[in-house]
């Protein structure tokens, strides 16, 4: 196996190869997540105390916007697809993605796509009276509709969504067609199983939401009025057609992460992972339930009440398979012989965490309830749990769990779980007290507030910059171990199993290149 | 906050956080924790469900949890555990998919009764038509002529609220939850929607610009208010002896810039006190009428101009007339503000559709609408020097 | 197909290219929208200059005729084995699959707004309120019930003269794409067996077919315009008349063009009667553009 690679800046602007395609999403992740951090620190700064101190309201509807759309499409969904992209191949036995060119393709998009959306940002006017998307995340009409510079924001999504699509068809492509002699469906790690799905639901929605802010685009520039009531349409339209996407949506970002939870535990535990097949059909069951359900967002808006009373049952449901899996994460570690390396920690952080998320997700589902809780910040807390301690802890997770095979070395294992444990502990005092204001009664996006609930987001404050300050932590560790650091074995891990494991650390530029015999 | 308080919350916080169970306790003891059951029916039964799918989750998680955590404390290697190897088992899968979807049948029923009740459609004693227009809302006793007003944040808090204002604002009476009617902004009570106790009040809610939602906790409402669309919501409540009876809540849709700043207060009363002040904002309402006819000096339309325009233009156009480049045009200087007075009347009373800018035809009275073009064509440096009357307005 | 390995390209520089072309592209076309912010006394409330857009075109055009090119001459020279096909195989039927989709979101909004929101503006379901206080002169319907298509605020969406009928041109337009798909696959029944001028005559039927297609759907746009007065801004019959079918045509073309470098090629000597994946995948995409159609025809003219 050769390991010759070009270099300099063409290596990663022409690469077609997996790793390094990998790589460069993992790391235009991160950039994003601190971006997208630092809002979210802005947010938190202004919140700390009533009254307002430090930005203009505007502004802070642009932190609240820019923070969500930054984290969704710019931190959370490239990280998976950066793992997607070093471990699908290696976990299948295959030599590279099936469109390596393709792959390539779907990647340049990203930093372009994100050029446009922050642009408008700088734009124009006072930069502190917020020149960019105020609209929040979800950009509900009319209110983006008002919007100035709305065209940008439409094609940065146009753009989000191209590169997305191409990615997805990629990662079906290889996953179907790209496997190692033996390696049958039913015996891929379930990683790969979960990006399958998520892919398939990717290319499902993403079309859909293209269509939405084309909708958009003609409705402000063009005359149309498929959102205005005075010629037939309906504000309410829009969100229906946003959360059929919006909903897969949350579970595109978080399936992946169950993947990476899977492969973790089992190794730790030394254990099989419990009921492999039910996991599988629970992740698809997920998936179907997912494009569903999705007027539970939309409970307040005044719909019929049958379809009030369908969208909380389908809601509810979801309930089952996600409680499969949360039992088989259980039974997996039951009776094993456990030890608690880093990647452990996070993703049995994860576990419990996720499913607090979980928990108050089911609460929402029930609508006559969702009434009081809509748009407070008991959603805010809701989503935070599962995106932060459940996408964002599935993605450490699999960077601290696969870091010594992408880079050969070690990272340190007393800072990574100092890491861990500020994290934790900070991330609770983050977002456990925003249940309490939100049903006390404080809404979301809003940039002051009553005096009643200061203590609590005082508190919510300071869990959040030392939460952040963590998160620097994780950079230096990552560079560190870039850098230096034992050797990591060929296995790395005592209990790992699977195709990965059997190359060696760190991982040639080309692996497979004839391919693995899968028993 | 101070550093002992502090220490106190932190602690309470890590305590609930460890164990979701304490929380619930917490919660009943009133430490602000948790949904208040609020004073209607509708309310109390959101707080009844929320509580039992709260104690189902508690209950459900601390199963879960306790499973996990044992394993984790027994089934560690330092501890010498040797993993099993077992890794499927068709009963433990099926009976573990059941329960749950029991529980969740367990929650449905409840939830179907609850959510009947909420969306009931009865016949209405009251009919209140709202309307959330940025960043204020509209209130139209339709079965009452001419009680129709508007019910914003007070002018003072206005300023409080301001980045930099200086002002302490825990020292606030009510901040960011206090309304006024800036017709009359004497009164700062004038913008509550009073309504009579014991009476089901309809609320026909609706949007002039983009969306907003009416929101009252206590009373169990929120409901989206969409341009174009009514939405229906309804409550019952009764007079409490003793109490003051003022229920307060806030805009629950992000609707622009500020949205955080845009309270709803209920007041409920007897009946007879209900009947005097309907009679009240009828008289209001035929003064405010009389005005549309009378003929004003230059100086009478600058100074009620100033005060339309401080409370309903500034928020926009800013206090002053410079506007928000990119966002809000200027007034000071502005090609229709310093252009023909036909263009000016226009975009004022016909607002421009797609905009911010709403059509204030038919939120401001004519004498209003004619005070306050004056007032923009003459302040700020403009100097237009021009007039005009109510009988202008079209 | 001679290499058994799979084929795994060289860094390739035109992916970036691609980038770039979409940027300017998108760029250029949100920087002339801006110019309706500007007041209509300076030109405002128009698209303004597209000169950066086309630019980004030009880009992604050179992009395309580069990366295709490529792919052609590796494709012709057997670099690419069966399961390199098969990558292309389900590349393009996912492709398709996101297009598919993409319309969905169109008819979705269509049903929606026949199914729901009109009857609600007319004061249906739990709507009576809404018709009664704010728009109490309407009273729904759709084309196909033979109401004028009145908006709820004429002003602001004002009413055509009449509606576009199913049984002229959208008929004929209709047998001349099933026609055309048919074609279509007789030329790919030739190709198998290396019948060549038959293919290319086939061909050159499936696009005349195509074309006049599309001649008459801009006749067609030209009468809705200038006689009937339909436009974008006619409410939501107009909004959802055209864009299905202004989406519709825009995909037809691409499936044209497809087929015209196909048939290019043809005459080029390209393709074997094992070996013609690109052949194929342009073939889909009329398949599923023609798919459309039929779902069009019975949606937006028909019902
Ligand atoms: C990763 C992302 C993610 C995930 C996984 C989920 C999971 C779920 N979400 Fe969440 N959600 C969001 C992200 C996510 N959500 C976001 C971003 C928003 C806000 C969007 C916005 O408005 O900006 C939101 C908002 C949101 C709402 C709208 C709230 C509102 O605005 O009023 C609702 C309402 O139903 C909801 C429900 C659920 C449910 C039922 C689940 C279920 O999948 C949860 C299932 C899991 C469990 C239930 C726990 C495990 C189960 C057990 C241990 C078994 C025991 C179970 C029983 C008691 C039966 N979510
Ligand atoms: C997808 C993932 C995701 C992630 C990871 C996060 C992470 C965080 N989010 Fe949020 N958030 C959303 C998705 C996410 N969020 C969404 C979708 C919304 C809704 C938007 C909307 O309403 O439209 C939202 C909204 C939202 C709100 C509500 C705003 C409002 O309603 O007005 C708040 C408020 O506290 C918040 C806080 C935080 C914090 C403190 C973090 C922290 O976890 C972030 C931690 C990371 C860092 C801080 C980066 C690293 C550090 C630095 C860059 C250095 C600077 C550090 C210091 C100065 C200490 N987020
Ligand atoms: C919610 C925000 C908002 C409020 C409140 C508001 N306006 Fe405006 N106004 C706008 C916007 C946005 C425009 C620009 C419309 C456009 O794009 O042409 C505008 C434009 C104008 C103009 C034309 C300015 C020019 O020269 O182009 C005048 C005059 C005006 N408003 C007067 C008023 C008056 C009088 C009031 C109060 C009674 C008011 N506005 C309240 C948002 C607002
Ligand atoms: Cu009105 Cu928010
Ligand atoms: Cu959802």
């Amino acid at each position: 196996m050769s390991d010759h690679h070009p270099t300099g800046i063409k290596r990663w602007l022409f690469t077609t190869n997996h790793k390094d395609i990998g790589t460069l999403y993992l790391w235009f992740s991160f950039t994003m997540l601190l971006v997208g951090g630092a809002m979210a620190m802005v947010i938190r700064a202004e919140l700390y105390e009533p009254g307002m101190q430090l930005v203009e309201p505007n502004f802070f509807n642009m932190m609240t916007t820019m923070h969500g759309l930054i984290m969704v499409f710019g931190a959370i969904m490239p990280a998976m697809v950066g793992f997607a992209n070093w471990q699908v191949p290696m976990m299948i036995g295959a030599p590279d993605m099936a469109l390596p060119r393709m792959n390539n393709w779907s990647f340049w998009i990203l930093p372009f796509a994100a050029l446009m959306l922050v642009m408008p940002m700088f734009m124009g006017g006072d930069f502190m009276q917020g020149q960019g998307p105020a609209f929040g995340w979800t950009f509900y009409e009319p209110l983006s509709g008002q919007y100035n510079k709305l065209a940008f924001f439409i094609f940065a999504v146009h753009l989000l969504g191209f590169s997305s699509i191409m990615g997805s068809i990629n990662i079906i492509a290889t996953i179907f067609n790209m496997r190692a002699p033996g390696m049958t469906l039913m015996k891929m790690p379930l990683f790969v199983w979960t990006w399958l799905i998520t892919a398939f639901l990717l290319i499902a929605v993403m079309p859909v939401l293209a269509g939405a802010v084309t909708m958009m685009l003609t409705d402000k520039y063009f005359g149309t009025s498929f959102f205005d009531a005075a010629g037939g349409g309906d504000p309410v339209l829009f969100q229906h057609v946003f959360w059929f996407f919006g909903h897969p949506e949350v579970y595109i970002m978080i399936l992946p992460a169950f993947g990476i939870v899977s492969q973790i535990i089992p190794t730790f535990a030394r254990k099989p992972l419990f009921g492999y097949a039910s996991m599988v059909y629970a992740t698809a069951a997920i998936a179907f339930l997912s494009f569903i359900v999705w007027a539970h967002h939309m409970f307040t808006v005044g719909m019929p009440v049958a379809g009030e009373l369908y969208f909380m049952y389908a809601t509810v449901m979801i309930a089952v398979p996600t409680a499969v899996k949360v039992f088989n994460w259980t039974a997996t570690m039951w009776k094993g012989s456990m030890t608690f390396e880093t990647p452990m920690l996070w993703a049995i952080g994860f576990v419990f965490m996720f499913t607090i998320g979980g928990f108050t997700g089911l609460m929402l589902g029930v609508a006559p309830t969702d009434f009081q809780y809509h748009d407070t910040y008991f959603v805010v807390a809701h989503f935070h749990y599962v995106l932060v301690t459940g996408a964002l802890y599935g993605i450490i997770a699999g960077v601290y769990y696969w870091l010594p095979k992408w880079t050969g070395n070690m990272y340190s294992e007393g800072l990574g779980k100092l890491h861990f444990w500020l994290s934790t502990i900070s991330v609770n005092v983050l977002f456990f007290p925003q249940h309490f204001v939100g049903l006390e009664g404080m809404p979301r996006r809003i940039p002051d507030y009553n005096p009643m609930f200061a203590d609590w987001n005082a508190i919510s404050s300071l869990g959040g910059f030392v939460f952040g300050a963590s998160q620097i932590l994780f950079l230096v560790i990552i560079i560190m171990t870039i850098r230096g650091g034992k050797k990591a074995t060929d296995q790395v891990w005592e209990g790992a199993e699977g195709l990965e494991w059997t190359i060696p650390s760190p991982a040639p530029y080309h692996t497979f290149e004839t391919a693995p015999e899968v028993k | 906050m101070s550093a002992s308080k502090t220490i106190k919350m932190l602690s309470r916080l890590l305590c609930t956080a460890l164990l979701f169970g304490p929380a619930v306790a917490f919660a009943n003891e009133g430490y602000d924790l948790n949904l208040q059951p609020g004073v209607t029916e509708v309310s109390q039964m959101q707080f009844d469900l929320h509580m039992l799918v709260l104690w189902i989750c508690t209950i459900a998680g601390i199963g879960v949890f306790a499973v996990m955590i044992y394993s984790i404390i027994a089934h560690r290697k330092s501890k010498g555990a040797v993993a099993a190897q077992f890794h499927e088992s068709t009963t433990v899968e099926v009976i573990w998919t059941v329960i749950p979807f029991a529980i969740l049948v367990a929650i449905a029923v409840p939830a179907t009764k609850g959510l009947l009740l909420l969306e009931s459609n009865d016949k209405a004693d009251v009919n209140i038509k709202v309307t959330g227009i940025q960043w204020k809302w509209e209130y139209d006793y339709i079965d009452e002529d001419g009680v129709k007003f508007i019910s914003q944040l007070p002018q003072a808090q206005e300023e409080a609220r301001k980045l930099g204002s200086g002002t302490d604002v825990t020292t606030v009476k009510n901040y960011l939850l206090e309304v006024d009617n800036p017709a009359t902004s004497d009164d700062t009570t004038d913008g509550y929607i009073v309504v009579p106790e014991k009476k089901r009040i309809r609320l026909l809610i609706t949007a002039k610009d983009v969306l907003h939602a009416w929101w009252v906790p206590a009373l169990g409402v929120k409901r989206d208010a969409i341009p174009g669309y009514i939405n229906e919501s309804w409550f019952y409540a009764e007079y409490r002896e003793g109490e003051d009876n003022i229920y307060r809540g806030q805009c629950a849709e992000l609707c622009g810039k500020d949205h955080g700043f845009m309270p709803v207060v209920v007041k409920v009363v007897k009946q007879a006190d209900y009947d005097a002040w309907i009679a009240k904002q009828k008289s209001a309402a035929s003064a405010s009428a009389a005005a549309d006819t009378q003929t004003f000096t230059m100086d009478e339309l600058m100074k009620r101009g100033e005060q339309v325009y401080n409370s309903s233009c500034a928020a926009c156009h800013q206090p002053n007339g410079e506007g928000i480049t990119g966002a809000f045009p200027a007034i000071k200087g502005g090609k229709i503000s310093t252009g023909d007075m036909a263009g000016h009347i226009n975009i004022v009373v016909n607002g421009k559709p797609g905009t911010a800018m709403a059509a204030y035809g038919d939120q401001l009275s004519k004498a209003d609408i004619a005070a306050v073009i004056t007032f923009e064509r003459n302040a700020f440096g403009n100097d237009k020097g021009d007039m005009v009357q109510p009988s202008d307005i079209k | 197909m001679s290499d058994s390995k799979y084929y795994l390209p060289e860094p390739s520089h035109w992916p970036l290219v691609g980038s770039i072309g979409l940027f300017v592209t998108t760029f250029g076309f949100a920087f002339a929208l801006l110019n309706y912010n500007a007041p209509v006394e300076e030109g405002g409330g128009t698209i303004g200059n597209l000169m950066v857009m086309y630019i980004g075109m030009a880009i992604i055009a050179f992009m395309m005729f580069g990366w295709f090119g490529t792919v052609i001459r590796e494709s012709e020279a057997g670099k690419y084995n069966a399961q390199v096909d098969t990558s292309f195989r389900m590349g393009m039927m996912w492709f398709i699959f996101s297009e598919v989709m993409f319309f969905a979101a169109f008819f979705g909004a269509l049903f929606y707004i026949r199914q729901l929101s009109i009857p609600w503006l007319a004061g249906e379901g739990n709507n009576a309120m809404t018709n009664e206080l704010l728009w109490p002169s309407f009273d729904g319907g759709w084309a196909s019930d033979g109401k004028a298509m009145v908006s709820p605020n004429p002003e602001a969406y004002p009413t055509p003269k009449a509606v576009v009928g199913a049984w002229g041109i959208p008929l004929v337009n209709t047998i001349l794409l099933i026609a055309s798909s048919f074609t279509c696959t007789f030329a790919h029944h030739a190709l198998k067996k290396d019948a060549r001028s038959k293919m290319i005559t086939w061909m050159i039927v499936t696009l005349a077919l195509g074309f006049i297609f599309l001649g008459f759907q801009i006749y067609e746009y030209s009468h809705a315009i200038n006689d009937l007065g339909l436009t974008l801004s006619s409410g939501t019959y107009g909004s959802t008349f055209y864009m299905l079918t202004g989406f519709h045509g825009a995909h037809v073309t691409i499936g044209a063009i497809m087929l015209t470098i196909m048939t290019l090629r043809m005459i080029k000597g390209h393709f074997t009667p094992k070996n013609h994946f690109a052949f194929e995948a342009a073939a889909w995409y009329w398949h599923f553009v023609d798919v459309v159609w039929v779902g069009l025809f019975i949606f937006v003219y028909v019902l």
